[in-house]
This record gives structure tokens, C-alpha cells and sequence, in this order.
């Protein structure tokens, strides 16, 4: 593994990637990664163009099974594969055989029987990709394994960030919020370090995994000491049901500690780059002027969400190979 | 019918014997142990050079899964089981379908022994009523139909004064209380150890202090009634330390460590396979610091037993999202040759050492016959063959489960033969001995 450096980021090593899955950032060398940003502009331009629509995944059928609720991600997923002319469809908890009581990998393997080319799973155990990855010959694109990895979000973000400061190498990045129950957070971590970037996260202590350190990153409970001089600030969503495991006394009160307002931000870089994953949760994890205010990209990271993924999409099913043999 | 084992080496710690004697069977008993003994018309057992004739190991904390989970494994194919590993007998602990807390699931599960002919087999009682936490069981109806100990395993017992009680009562009858060590609360929903790997794998956590908590609890409650106190599947440095500290304060307290935590580590969650549900149970592979802690012990003698927490589950069960899967996985097929290439081998301990731990500690504190090749024991008798390379082979096992993380291992020592009742009930074809 290779560490990053402003040339890997902008002319690709690699043209293809090694792994026929993408089930983690985790897996990925700073190469491919670069090459998936880079892929995913020229998909930018397609969504630019009055026909919205490039002919490269024809004939591939493209399964999204979310065995979790989710709109963002979902949406972004489905409108990728259309623009792609995949052939699609989606399949929700509460309309298959999962109620019946039907286990993962016999769904699974259902859907195998029926040939298509790529698996998009959502679930809320981690590692039920791997799972997938096992018994399946289609390729698995995790999009959000429990509190595992959700690789998507953190190439969209890295696009995101990329668009407006060039480079990954050298910047900090504070990560703010829930950071023991986020799938975003480990795939963000993986992503930022391999590519150079100096990661702070920030949370309660209560909501700090183990041995973070270890992943190569600087762990405080001090808002401030995240915030000061960030490039870029990304917030994490706090979720109601966590008072009930007593990680904090309140809402409220998680706000008045951790939550990201106007005079806290003022510590930042003056060009800073406000981020969330959404779903947010205005006045918790961030005042609303702070997520509407200038210098937030949160609807940027929607738009580039069906970039990213199409990029992805377009890579894992051989890229420009599969298209000349089409 | 008399059989001579003749050029073994025979350790047998509870007597004092390490060295190159014959041992004499008559029946279903031993009937001596010495230098060149006499013939007298007994066959011959010619014990090739290098293997060495132990008492019959005991494994004290087997799940037999009979009644209620047959498809898991039945006494049948768990004492089959049992012996291809080496082992004359096993403890199986209560939490069948339903719990073993009456005479009537004990005398069950002994006449299922009794008629597979194959380990001997111990059961444990609950310690409460369907292992619920809140009235005792009948512990003398239970001792009378030949429990020997009592437990209410795959979980702690439900509150410090249930178990303060189990304590007092059954040491009424010299019965040890063994304890599934884990503080619920601290537990929680966590399905692997509190560490990075969990942390980065996105798994929730059971921190070691879970478990020393519920070992601290009993240990306490130990000294206050002065009745026997035995940790299971100790996997924590914390426990370690806290039993350590009991024995040195002349507590009855003694420990048994699983060869899955003396052997791996939480890495084992993301290597080679990530997410393996066959590195999944409670209490959960420890990282680095604990499992070489569980080595100290060992090798200190803090420890007292190896016992393997055997716990077969289906296929079907096991390939399942890691945190649905169930806790557990076989060990009966693997613990000697583990115990061997990871102990001995590794120079941490020395054979008559691991007799202790296998044979001569587990009867002694289950207070059953064997763990002895004393005069008119029972001819229960294990031989290794400690250089045997052996690689080890899931589908190849007797136990109708093949949960193991091992698969495909290849380690040094195994099992020769075993004998249970002065009857050969396994050679091991690759260490062949004509017994």
C-alpha cells in the first residue's frame, strides 16, 4: 500500500481495480481511489448534458437490496444505475421474502439464481457484505453495513472535498459526532488517511470506539481543538435512541457541548467546508445557520453522491473493457 | 482380561510417576504401574518410544446439546466426539432443552451415555430453576442422580445473592458452583471482544471487565462462604489477575482457559476471513495482552484446568450476519493437539504440566474417579503421541458440528489412542497403537 501524494491523486497508477467487489474503503489503495474520483468527474459530465443518459452499463442488471430504510442513498444509487442504462430494481425489507423469515444468504442466493451483475446491499449488520461477497459470483457494492463501513459516502465526500480544495494531501479534517455507532466515520477514516489528510475526530468519550488512535488519527472530546484551523468540518448524526443507552443526558445538552454553531466554526480556516451525511438533525450535531450558511457543501455532497456512485458502478463492471466488448 | 502397555512414558502427576513403566489393565481397572512388570498371561501392548501414557483426560465444560438440540449434537455424537480427542470424559453443562435442573434430564442424559458405550459422562445441574435466576434448583435430587457440579452457564448466575446461596447450599454437598463470569449490564448487546478489530470491523464490544467483574463477584462471595468457586472459559487478564489474587488470599477459588483464547486473538475477527462467525463466542477472542496472560497463567499454575467450552451449532445457524450467529464453537477434536504445538511445544509448559491441566485438576475438582492411574482406578487412560503432525480437518470430526476456527491447521501432537474402561474406543490410524 502506497501512501497518497498529490500526483497519485490526479493522474491515475491504475486503470481498474483489483477487487471485484467494493466492500470497504479498507480495501482500496489510494491508486484506485484516485482513479474512482477521477472516473466519477467524467460521470459529473454526463449529468450536465440534456440527455442524462451513457450507454456503458447495458444489458447489466443491477439489484439494490436495502434491508434498511434509506432515501438518500437509495435514490442516488438507482438514479446512477439509470444514467448508466443499467436495467434496475429494487427490493425493500417488508416486501421480499424476509419477513417470511428467509435468511440472508438464501435470499442471496435466490437472487444469484437469477443472474444479475451487481448486488448494492444495505443492512444493519456489519459485515453482511462479506457475507454476500462469499456465496455470490455478482459484485457486492456495500452501501452501508451497520457500523462497519459505507464506502460510497466517504468517495463522494472525498469528491466533495477534492472539488473545492484540489488536494486531500495536508488538509484537516474534524469529524464531529457519533463516532462509535458510524459506518461514515470508518469508512471517512480510511479514506482521509490513505490519502494524506490530517483526520481529528470528536465525540463524547462515551461515543469514541476503542483504540481509535490505532486507525492514525488524533481523538479529543474538545470541540474547539477539532475545529481550530480545519479545512474542513464534517458532522456526524446523533441519533435520539442513544440517551437511551445513557452515552449522553440529552439532546439539548449534546448541543450545548458538541454542537457546531456559528461562533465555534469562526475557529476554523476562513475557507472551511462544512459537511454532513445526512439525515441531519438541525440544533443537535448543527445550528441551522451553520448548515445553511455559506460554507456549507451539504447539498453539493447529494449532487456528487450519483457521480461517485456511477463511477463505482462503471469500474466495478470492467470499466472501459466491458464497454469495447459491448 | 489382562493388557500390558509396555514402553510408554507414563505420567501420572496425582502419583508422582514421569518415566518410561508399564501400566497393567485388568478389566475395567488399573492394577499396576512399574518397571518391567510380569507378564502372567496378559497381551502384550507395545507402546512405540515417544508416546506417552497419560490418566484419561476430562473435559469439564462440554455442551452435549441432548435434550432439545440434537441437531446440534447429541451425547451419541458428542462422547464419539470426546474420545477421537482424547478424552475418557466429559462435564456437560446444563442449559439443554429443557435445563437439567431435575433428576429426570440428568438420569436422561446418563442413560444416553450409557448406552452410546463411548466418554464417560459427568452432568452439571443448574444452579436455578430452568437456569432463570430465581429459585434454586433441587441440588441434592440432582447430586443424587450424579450431577457433579452445578452452574447455570451461558449465563452468570442471575444475582450476587442467588449465587452467594447456590454457594452456601451446595457446598453442603461438596459440590463446586461453576460460574459463567460476565457482568450482563457491562455486556450488553456486544458480540466480540472491545478492541480495535471490533472497532474496526463496526462490532459491538464486551469489554474484559465484563467478564472480571462476574469472576471478582464470585471470588468474593467464595471467601464469604468458604465453598468451591470455579471460573469457566477464563479469557481476561483482569480474571486472571483477580483468581491469582483469591489463591494467593487462600480463597477456593480454581480457573479453567479454553484453547481458542490461549491460542488466538481478537485479530482472528478480520484474518484470514473477516467477519468468520467461527471466531465468534462468549467470552469473545481477547486481543494480544489477555491472550498472553492466559499463557502466563498456564504456565505459572494459576490455572488450573484446559477445558473447551464445546459448543457445536449447525451450519445454518453459523452462516448467518456475524452478530445473529450463536456463540460457540467444537473444541473436543482439537484441545490436545492445540494444547501441544501452542504449550509444550512452545516450551511454556512441560507434559506432566498439561496432565494436570487436562486430567488430574478436572477430577480433582469435580471430585470424580480418574485423573489417577493409581492401583484399582478405573483403566481410563490417554495416549499422545506428542510429535504427531496432525492437520486438522472440520469434516473429518465425529462432533455433528464443524463449527471450528482450525480448519486446516496443521499442528504438532496429537491423540494415540483412547481408553475408557479398560476398552479401546479410539486409534488414531496415524499413530497407530496395537491396543
Amino acid at each position: 500500500m502506497t501512501t497518497a501524494s498529490t500526483d497519485i491523486e490526479r493522474k491515475p497508477a491504475v486503470t481498474a481495480l483489483r477487487h471485484k467487489d467494493l466492500l470497504g474503503i479498507v480495501d482500496l489503495t489510494a491508486e484506485e481511489i484516485a482513479l474512482i474520483l477521477d472516473t466519477a468527474e467524467a460521470m459529473k459530465e454526463v449529468g450536465t448534458r440534456p440527455i442524462k443518459k451513457v450507454p456503458a452499463l447495458r444489458g447489466k442488471t443491477v439489484v439494490n437490496l436495502f434491508y434498511e430504510p434509506s432515501t438518500r442513498t437509495r435514490t442516488s444509487f438507482e438514479i446512477a444505475e439509470k444514467r448508466l442504462s443499467a436495467d434496475t430494481l429494487n427490493i425493500a425489507i417488508g416486501t421480499s421474502s424476509v419477513v417470511k423469515g428467509e435468511t440472508l444468504a438464501d435470499t442471496a442466493l435466490n437472487l444469484e439464481a437469477m443472474a444479475p451483475d451487481m448486488i448494492v446491499l444495505r443492512h444493519s449488520s456489519s459485515g453482511a457484505c462479506h457475507l454476500l461477497s462469499r456465496i455470490c459470483r455478482s459484485a457486492i457494492i456495500n452501501a452501508g453495513d451497520g457500523m462497519h463501513e459505507h464506502p460510497t459516502q466517504a468517495l463522494l465526500d472525498a469528491f466533495t472535498i477534492r472539488e473545492r480544495k484540489k488536494q486531500l494531501k495536508g488538509l484537516k479534517v474534524a469529524i464531529i459526532g457519533d463516532l462509535l455507532h458510524s459506518r461514515v466515520l470508518r469508512s471517512n477514516i480510511q479514506l482521509l488517511t490513505k490519502m494524506g489528510a490530517q483526520v481529528w475526530v470528536c465525540g463524547p468519550p462515551t461515543l469514541i470506539p476503542t483504540d481509535i488512535r490505532r486507525f492514525g488519527v488524533t481523538a479529543t472530546s474538545s470541540v474547539d481543538e477539532a475545529v481550530t484551523d480545519a479545512d474542513v468540518v464534517m458532522l456526524l448524526r446523533i441519533q435520539l435512541e442513544r440517551m437511551e443507552g445513557a452515552y449522553f443526558p440529552s439532546l439539548r445538552e449534546y448541543f450545548r457541548v458538541f454542537g457546531m454553531t456559528e461562533a465555534r466554526l469562526r475557529q476554523a480556516k476562513s475557507d472551511v467546508m462544512i459537511m454532513h451525511p445526512g439525515p441531519m438533525n438541525r440544533g443537535v450535531e448543527i445550528a441551522s445557520e451553520v448548515a445553511d450558511g455559506p460554507y456549507s457543501v451539504i447539498l453539493d455532497q447529494v449532487a456528487n453522491g450519483v457521480a461517485v456512485r456511477m463511477a463505482v458502478l462503471y469500474l466495478l463492471a470492467g470499466g472501459a473493457e466491458h464497454e469495447e466488448a459491448a | 482380561m489382562k493388557k500390558l502397555l509396555k514402553g510408554g512414558r507414563v505420567i501420572d502427576p496425582a502419583n508422582g510417576i514421569d518415566g518410561v513403566h508399564d501400566v497393567l489393565i485388568d478389566g475395567d481397572r488399573i492394577a499396576r504401574v512399574g518397571r518391567d512388570l510380569p507378564v502372567n498371561g496378559a497381551t502384550i501392548v507395545e507402546v512405540p518410544t515417544g508416546f506417552v501414557v497419560c490418566p484419561g483426560f476430562i473435559d469439564m465444560h462440554v455442551h452435549l446439546r441432548e435434550p432439545g438440540q440434537e441437531h446440534k449434537e447429541t451425547v451419541s455424537t458428542g462422547t464419539a466426539s470426546a474420545v477421537a480427542g482424547g478424552f475418557t470424559a466429559v462435564a456437560c453443562m446444563p442449559n439443554t432443552s429443557p435445563v437439567n435442573d431435575n433428576a429426570n434430564v440428568t438420569s436422561l442424559i446418563l442413560a444416553k451415555a450409557a448406552e452410546a458405550g463411548q466418554a464417560r459422562v459427568y452432568p452439571i445441574g443448574a444452579v436455578s430453576k430452568g437456569s432463570k435466576g430465581e429459585l434454586l434448583a433441587d441440588i441434592a435430587e440432582l447430586k443424587e442422580a450424579g450431577c457433579v457440579a452445578i452452574t447455570d452457564d451461558g449465563h452468570p448466575v442471575a444475582t450476587a445473592l442467588l449465587l452467594r446461596r447456590a454457594l452456601e447450599y451446595a457446598g453442603m454437598f461438596g459440590m463446586p458452583v461453576i460460574e459463567h463470569c460476565e457482568d450482563q449490564s457491562l455486556k450488553g448487546d456486544g458480540v466480540a471482544h472491545e478492541g480495535f478489530h471490533a472497532a474496526s470491523l463496526g462490532l459491538r464490544g464486551i469489554p474484559g471487565a465484563a467478564e472480571a467483574l462476574g469472576a471478582e463477584r464470585g471470588i468474593l462471595l467464595s471467601e464469604l462462604t468458604g465453598s468451591a468457586f470455579h471460573v469457566a472459559h477464563m479469557s481476561a487478564r483482569a480474571s486472571l489477575r483477580a483468581v491469582r489474587k483469591g489463591k494467593e488470599n487462600g480463597v477456593r477459588v480454581t480457573c479453567e482457559v479454553a484453547p481458542h483464547h490461549f491460542t488466538l486473538t481478537d485479530e482472528a475477527l478480520a484474518v484470514p476471513i473477516p467477519y468468520d462467525t467461527n471466531t465468534k463466542m462468549n467470552p469473545p477472542l481477547r486481543e494480544v495482552a489477555d491472550r498472553d496472560a492466559m499463557l502466563a497463567g498456564i504456565a505459572d499454575g494459576t490455572v488450573d484446568v484446559i477445558a473447551t467450552d464445546h459448543a457445536p451449532h449447525h451450519y445454518d445457524e453459523k452462516n448467518v450476519e456475524f452478530d445473529r450467529a450463536p456463540f460457540g464453537i467444537v473444541g473436543l477434536e482439537t484441545a490436545i493437539s492445540l494444547a501441544l504445538d501452542r504449550l509444550v511445544h512452545a516450551g511454556l509448559i512441560r507434559l506432566p504440566r498439561l496432565v494436570e491441566l487436562m486430567s488430574t485438576n478436572p477430577a480433582r475438582i469435580l471430585r470424580v474417579p480418574g485423573g489417577s492411574l493409581a492401583e484399582g482406578a478405573p483403566a481410563d487412560i490417554t495416549i499422545i503421541a506428542p510429535d504427531l503432525r496432525v492437520r486438522v480437518q472440520a469434516a473429518a470430526m465425529r462432533s455433528r458440528s464443524k463449527n471450528t476456527p482450525f480448519d486446516g491447521w496443521e499442528l504438532r501432537g496429537g491423540v494415540a489412542a483412547t481408553v475408557v474402561g479398560g476398552r479401546t474406543l479410539f486409534v488414531n490410524p496415524d499413530a497407530s497403537v496395537g491396543i
